[in-house]
């Protein structure tokens, strides 16, 4: 069944990078890692026939937020990029914490009661996801105030972002 | 055996996992601030697949949102990260102590 074979490859591929941001010396590796894990994502999405998802995926995550965070990266690490390295405290405390959350979620899904879904294979259901005729609908009929919400929310973080990084010199109390 | 709706969420739940290790382990607060959006993204698989797993239109929909405010959540989080570099001339969190003791 090569789907199969996809599906661990990107998911492989996915959780490997992402392993590599967190681990990685240098900031902008660990940037351009983050990349690679978002394409991954996107991939799996398009295995879940969730194509529109799949593209706005690449061009909001991959083409505007790493490109923001490559941006920032460079412009303000002043290590030369590079990492102290981690104490053993440190290891050891973020090791357990991960181990704990990861056993939780694992149980959580294991134990979730998924076996009326878990027995369908994707092939033998439609994909609702696949037509954009269907996001039209649903963004434009059920979900339309959330869209103006949301609309507003993008214009108060563009005012926010721009008040943020002004700089007031004749005001002594935004200091 | 054909991949059915568990295995993706064991992906969602690796990568959450990851992400939240990530945000334990570094000093980086721009790391840590990838890390988060790690943990975001694997929610969003989660939900697509139960979406499709459901034959229902409404996860789908709410990852679009989704997507939307963490666009506009990563212009404002980005931009306090600079705002604090120009005043403290750090980004390491170790050394972002103003408010111990």
């Amino acid at each position: 069944m090569s789907p199969d074979i996809l599906f661990y490859f990107f998911a492989a591929l996915t959780a490997g990078s992402a392993l590599a941001v967190v681990l990685n010396k240098n900031t902008i590796a660990s940037a351009l890692c983050l990349l690679v894990s978002l394409v991954g994502v996107a991939s799996i999405f398009v295995l879940l026939d969730a194509f529109l998802l799949a593209a706005l995926m690449v061009f909001v995550y991959a083409g505007a937020v790493v490109a923001l965070f490559l941006f920032i990266v460079m412009l303000l690490d002043t290590y030369g990029g590079d990492r102290k390295p981690f104490k053993k405290t440190t290891i050891v405390a973020a090791s357990f914490g991960f181990a704990l959350l990861a056993l939780g979620l694992l149980t959580f899904v294991q134990r979730g009661g998924q076996e009326t879904l878990a027995t369908a294979s994707p092939a033998e259901l439609v994909p609702v996801g696949a037509s954009l005729r269907a996001y039209g609908e649903q963004l434009f009929t059920t979900y339309l105030l959330p869209v103006q919400i949301v609309g507003f929310l993008l214009l108060i973080a563009m005012l926010g972002v721009i008040v943020l990084s002004k700089k007031f010199e004749g005001l002594e109390d935004v200091k | 055996m054909t991949v059915g709706i568990n295995e993706y969420l064991y992906l969602s739940a690796v990568l959450f996992a990851i992400g939240f290790f990530g945000v334990l382990l570094r000093k980086n607060t721009l790391v840590i601030y990838m890390c988060l959006e790690l943990m975001l993204v694997a929610s969003t698989v989660a939900l697509v697949a139960f979406s499709r797993f459901n034959r229902t239109m409404d996860g789908n929909v709410f990852v679009f949102f989704i997507l939307t405010v963490a666009a506009a959540e990563v212009a404002v989080g980005l931009a306090i990260i600079v705002a604090l570099f120009r005043r403290r001339q750090t980004i390491q969190v170790e050394e972002l102590n103003a408010l111990k003791n």
